[in-house]
């Protein structure tokens, strides 16, 4: 099982980093080990080129970021210091800003909620389906994964195309079987179906190798045993897939979450955002809008970024949480 | 590398008990068939779909709902590769992106992860837990900053703007790391009694070790590079990879659909031939390493 252990670890990992699993005893610091005859700065040049670029493109950004966020700067001009003006903007009740940025906000909570269920569920099923014994069952786990590898734009272009209200292939079936289709891209609930749909075909394939992979660590004598005791196929779901797959389910609720979380292109590229104003446009798309697209108000995007990746990191320590306390 | 995948596939079904005198099976062959190629066809008919309109006129595409075109013609892939847009440039730059970023990923991210498995200096622990804290720091939160850096060092729309942040990613460093502190550190030894120096011992003992990783890092490497999308609509007005050129010829020629399918076409087959000689392998990299596009 070394994906699922390896993911286990760096959780972990990152569980120690927030002080809640055992602590590792401390080496003394005279006991650093080096070669006969290697210099002391050896072990940097190793880690330095990687490292600079760690530092220009990650550590300054880190910072520079929290910066930009406290002024009022575009594209075009750099703005003065305003404090933390921008995030009492975006929190404020009463403020232009924060209405639209928080109807974002819930926008991606609603594709949290539908994705989550919807993506773990079905993963689940195909992984059952999958983990039998039958003729050309790698072909078929081939084609179910094979979404995956495409970019996001390609799915966006492909199901905008498939639900296009002018002559796209669902509404142009539908109208020919039914007499009638929604505007899939121009009205909801069809606009968030859609983008769900899309989301499924391309992902789903992620779940269902995590989750596949998962069951076939189950020992079969579990089966066997709760076979002759009469338990019927759900029961043996129920009761032994289940429990047995806790761990593994945990990691891909969590990385769906966090997945879900990061929607974007698909809306982007599909429907605009729309219905109009906002209906579909998820908080990433609106600090994307926001910063790059109009006005260009950096600043402004800046410091809806940090609000969002505050609340991502809050989610992932939670889901942390969750798993050390799962494992001890 | 080896994985619960390969020993689940190669072991026979648990779930038959010919003891009990009763097979158990999930449900009936054809019904289970039938179900499986339902599925199938919801991942692979719109493939055909995207497919077959590229070989469409922008007339054809109304006139003409087939799956298979009446009257197919190329002049779509002509018109996108023969000037008509910038295709070909983000055709080659896409190409030139993902090659070199995945080059250099993997030498920057091993380098730094062989340093981190296995010499010891002063505060070690302190600065891998710093980069592997960053592991949960969403990318949203630098795409601003990114731009406004990337125009200081005066590399707007430029080709390093696409490579250079993501090389920062720490991923590498990490999955890398794990995979030398699996290797005996013995043979190191050996190489180092025989007076190799470590940047040799690292170049001639560990890294031959370490191609199913080095493989594994790379594939995933460029697929994120091929398929990034974000980034590139941020920062590119020319120089563009494909996926970032899609968004704007979606919205330059709408209603053309049989162009804009022709461009996801061309985006989407180096991958999936990449995908279909590597098909197995992947999917045991990617349920090993438990990356989420």
């Amino acid at each position: 099982m070394a994906g699922i252990e390896s993911a286990q670890k760096e959780r972990s990992m990152a569980g120690r980093l927030f002080g809640f699993a055992r602590r590792r005893k401390k080496r003394a610091p005279t006991d650093v080990r080096r070669r006969i005859g290697e210099s002391w700065y050896t072990p940097y040049l190793f880690i330095l080129p990687h490292l600079i670029i760690f530092i220009l493109f990650i550590g300054v950004p880190f910072f520079l970021g929290i910066w930009i966020s406290l002024h009022d700067s575009t594209a075009l001009r750099e703005g003065p210091f305003v404090g933390f003006r921008n995030f009492e903007n975006l929190l404020s009740p009463d403020s232009v800003h924060s209405a639209r940025f928080w109807t974002t906000v819930w926008n991606t909570f609603i594709f949290v909620f539908l994705s989550t269920p919807l993506l773990v569920g079905v993963g689940l099923f195909l992984a059952t389906l999958l983990n039998q014994r039958f003729r050309g069952r790698n072909f078929f786990r081939g084609i179910y994964f094979a979404p995956w590898t495409l970019s996001v734009a390609v799915v966006g272009i492909t199901w905008w195309y498939m639900f296009n209200g002018n002559g796209g292939v669902v509404t142009r079936f539908l109208q020919d079987t039914l007499g009638t289709s929604p505007g899939w891209l121009t009205q909801n609930p069809w606009a968030w179906i859609a983008i769900l749909v899309a989301t499924l075909w391309w992902t789903i394939g992620f779940n269902t190798i995590i989750l596949l992979a998962g069951m076939q660590g189950i020992s079969a004598d579990l089966y066997e045993a709760a076979s002759i005791d009469g338990a019927n196929r759900w029961q043996q779901f129920r009761h032994i897939t289940i429990p047995s797959l806790k761990a593994v389910l945990l990691l891909v609720v969590t990385l769906q979450i966090i997945a879900s979380f990061q929607l974007v292109g698909q809306p982007q590229l599909m429907t605009g955002g729309g219905p109009p104003p906002t209906e579909t446009t998820p908080v990433l798309l609106h600090v994307f809008n926001t910063g790059f697209g109009g006005r260009r108000e950096l600043s402004l995007a800046a410091a809806m970024a940090l609000i969002v990746a505050l609340m991502m990191v809050i989610v992932s320590i939670i889901n942390f949480r969750l798993f050390s306390s799962e494992r001890s | 590398m080896a994985t619960v995948l390969d020993r689940g596939l190669e072991r026979d079904q648990p779930l038959e008990l010919k003891a009990v005198g009763r097979r158990r099976r999930g449900f009936q062959r054809p019904l289970l068939y039938l179900l499986l190629i339902g599925i199938a066809l919801f991942f692979i008919l719109p493939m055909i779909f995207v497919f077959s309109t590229s070989f469409k006129s922008d007339t054809e595409v109304f006139t003409d709902p087939g799956l298979i075109p009446a009257d197919p013609g190329l002049e779509n892939y002509q018109m996108l590769l023969g000037g008509g847009t910038p295709f070909y440039r983000w055709f080659l730059n896409s190409a030139i992106v993902s090659s070199v970023g995945t080059v250099l990923t993997v030498v920057l991210t091993s380098l730094s992860a062989y340093a981190f498995a296995r010499i010891d200096f002063p505060l070690k622990n302190a600065l891998f837990s710093v980069l592997i804290t960053t592991l949960l720091l969403p990318s949203v939160m630098f795409l601003v900053p990114h731009f406004k850096l990337i125009g200081q060092m005066g590399l707007y729309d430029t080709l390093p703007a696409l490579v250079l942040p993501g090389l920062a990613g720490v991923f590498g460093v990490f999955f890398m790391r794990q995979f030398f502190l699996a290797i005996p550190v013995e043979l190191e030894e050996a190489a180092y009694v025989d007076g190799a120096n470590r940047f040799r011992t690292f170049v001639s003992v560990v890294l031959p070790l370490a191609g199913p990783a080095l493989a594994t890092l790379s594939v995933i490497t460029f697929l994120a590079f091929w398929n990034d999308y974000l980034w590139p609509a941020v920062i590119c007005v020319d120089n563009c990879t494909l996926p970032a050129g899609l968004r704007l010829l979606q919205g330059q020629f709408t209603a053309n659909y049989g162009l804009t399918m022709a461009g996801a076409v061309v985006a989407a087959v180096p991958v999936l031939i990449i995908y279909l000689a590597l098909q197995r392998w992947i999917i045991q990299s990617v349920a090993s390493s438990g990356v989420k596009g």
